[in-house]
């Protein structure tokens, strides 16, 4: 159990951060398509019968960088570049899952998350990748807040604006397979982006937003696991339920409230 | 104070036989300009006429197809120093209304070519900030989201923002559209005083003909060409601005 609230902090604390620029920079379908791309490396790690998470790592960030190098040759719209790396990666996980001759239980607990038989060695990959994360937010805050609020004003400033896309992309895709372990490939997405929009609702300054986020996620992450300890349900589903319902309270709060 | 020591006598900014095309339509056509320190330079011309191309090209933004520019004496290819350059971008390219941003993490982000990365914001940077604030009039409003000011402030916020790295120069893309009259006023007045007590070279593109002949020290004429440069008196005299817009003009003339 302790595992697993170590797991679900780390998880809890990096994807809200990674969830609030994305949302900002309106690319909330990027962690939606790396989660489906990463599935194509986990199910390529099972057949291969080497460690599935090393596969959707390496997966992920094939499929990052291939999505930002689309994505700033400016040769597709946004979405349509998404839209064919979360199909591509799908269809490349669905042929590889039927070679293995179909689903099987470490697989289902790929697609929709076991925070509670976190295993060590997962652990230890989970607390590195999120150190890392949390390192490269926190060490480059003010520069990704730059390229988020005025990308253009940040090129002239100096700032190295394409590699800090990139690094967000990486970012986004090293995320995407911590949390994949938590609330499962399906549910990724929603981790990063709902509490991140939550916050959006309540939003006083950029720092009260990231601050916002983070204990949305990390209540949600805490709710999720204890309701689903004593009832017995899928600990991804709950989490993501108990985001929702933040979600939908903030909504309220800020309807009442009125607008200063 | 922002007097430049190491390029007196030369010119801030050397534009020299600069052509653009968008695919096959020439925007830009052999352009050479110079701009002095302490300038108010006013850049005119109707559209499509290449006023924001050459703006965007003299920051870097943009590659010209031919020809080259120098800031502060050297080759944009090897200008590191953007401190020195502050830009204020037109407002509709800038942000989206909604951005969760206090006016003072905005301004506060123009000094983060400065502070160097993997660094946190320091004292300097916070102390920068709020003077910038302060010249433009807007200190009381630090804690505001920025969605939540009027385009003026909005627009003071912006030159704020490019103000607190203590630029030399100062660039400003069409900053008057969607302010009213009044906010206009204080602007110019802004812009006025910067460049007399603080003596920082403008270059201000603009559509708004009338105010900005009165305003700037030095007037540009660009239709693809440099049609003309010399002061606003002269601009007159020689009739090169009604030549430039012939019928705009005569609208203008008429609202009067």
């Amino acid at each position: 159990m302790q595992r697993a609230l170590l797991a679900g902090a780390i998880i809890g604390t990096i994807a809200p951060m990674i969830g609030v620029f994305l949302v900002l920079r309106r690319l909330s379908l990027i962690a939606d398509t790396l989660s489906h791309v990463a599935l194509a490396g986990v199910a390529g790690g099972l057949l291969l019968q080497t460690y599935p998470l090393a596969g959707a790592l390496v997966a992920a960030l094939v499929g990052a960088v291939g999505i930002e190098r689309l994505r700033t040759s400016g040769r597709l719209f946004g979405e349509a570049a998404l839209a064919i790396f979360l199909s591509g990666g799908f269809a490349v996980a669905v042929v590889l899952i039927s070679l293995a001759r179909g689903f099987n239980v470490d697989l289902f607990s790929y697609l929709f998350g076991a925070i509670t038989v976190v295993q060590p060695r997962d652990l230890w990959v989970i607390v590195l990748l999120g150190l890392v994360v949390l390192g490269a937010v926190t060490l480059l805050s003010k520069e990704l807040f730059a390229i988020t609020f005025d990308e253009e004003s940040a090129r002239v400033q100096g700032l190295p604006v394409d590699i800090l896309n990139l690094l967000l992309t990486v970012l986004v895709a090293v995320t995407v397979v911590v949390a994949m372990r938590i609330v499962g490939i399906l549910l990724t997405s929603a981790l990063l982006v709902i509490p991140a929009v939550t916050a959006l609702r309540l939003a006083r300054s950029f720092r009260t937003t990231l601050v916002v986020a983070v204990a949305c996620s990390l209540v949600s992450v805490l709710v999720g696991m204890i309701v689903s300890f004593y009832l017995d349900i899928a600990a991804g589903g709950a989490i993501v339920l108990a985001a929702l319902t933040l979600f939908g309270a903030a909504t309220l709060a800020r309807r009442e409230k009125p607008r200063r | 104070m922002t007097t430049p020591v190491t390029t007196y006598g030369r010119p801030l900014v050397e534009v020299t036989d600069v052509s653009f095309s968008y695919g096959d339509e020439r925007v830009l056509d052999h352009v050479t300009l110079q701009i002095q320190s302490g300038d108010f330079l006013g850049i005119i011309g109707p559209n499509g006429s290449g006023k924001t191309t050459l703006l965007r090209i003299i920051l870097g933004l943009l590659r010209p197809d031919s020809g080259r520019v120098r800031l502060f004496g050297t080759d944009l290819a090897e200008f590191r120093e953007w401190s020195r350059v502050g830009y204020v971008p037109q407002k509709a390219v800038a942000f989206e209304s909604l951005f969760p941003a206090s006016v003072f993490e905005v301004v506060l982000s123009g000094r983060c070519g400065r502070a160097g990365v993997g660094r946190r914001y320091g004292a300097d940077d916070r102390a920068m900030s709020v003077r910038a604030l302060e010249t433009v009039g807007m200190i009381q409003y630090r804690d505001r989201l920025i969605g939540r000011l009027s385009a003026g402030q909005q627009q003071r916020v912006f030159i704020a923002r490019a103000l607190a790295s203590r630029p030399e120069l100062l660039l400003l893309d069409e900053p008057t559209v969607g302010v009213d009259l009044d906010a206009q006023e204080q602007f110019y007045s802004l812009l006025c005083r910067l460049n007399r007590d603080m003596g920082t070279t403008m270059v201000l593109v603009s559509h708004d003909i009338a105010v900005i002949a009165q305003e700037v020290t030095q007037l540009a004429c660009l239709n693809r060409r440099l049609v003309f440069h010399g002061s606003p008196d002269e601009a007159m005299r020689s009739g090169a601005v009604e030549h430039m817009y012939r019928a705009e003009s005569r609208l203008v003339a008429h609202r009067h």
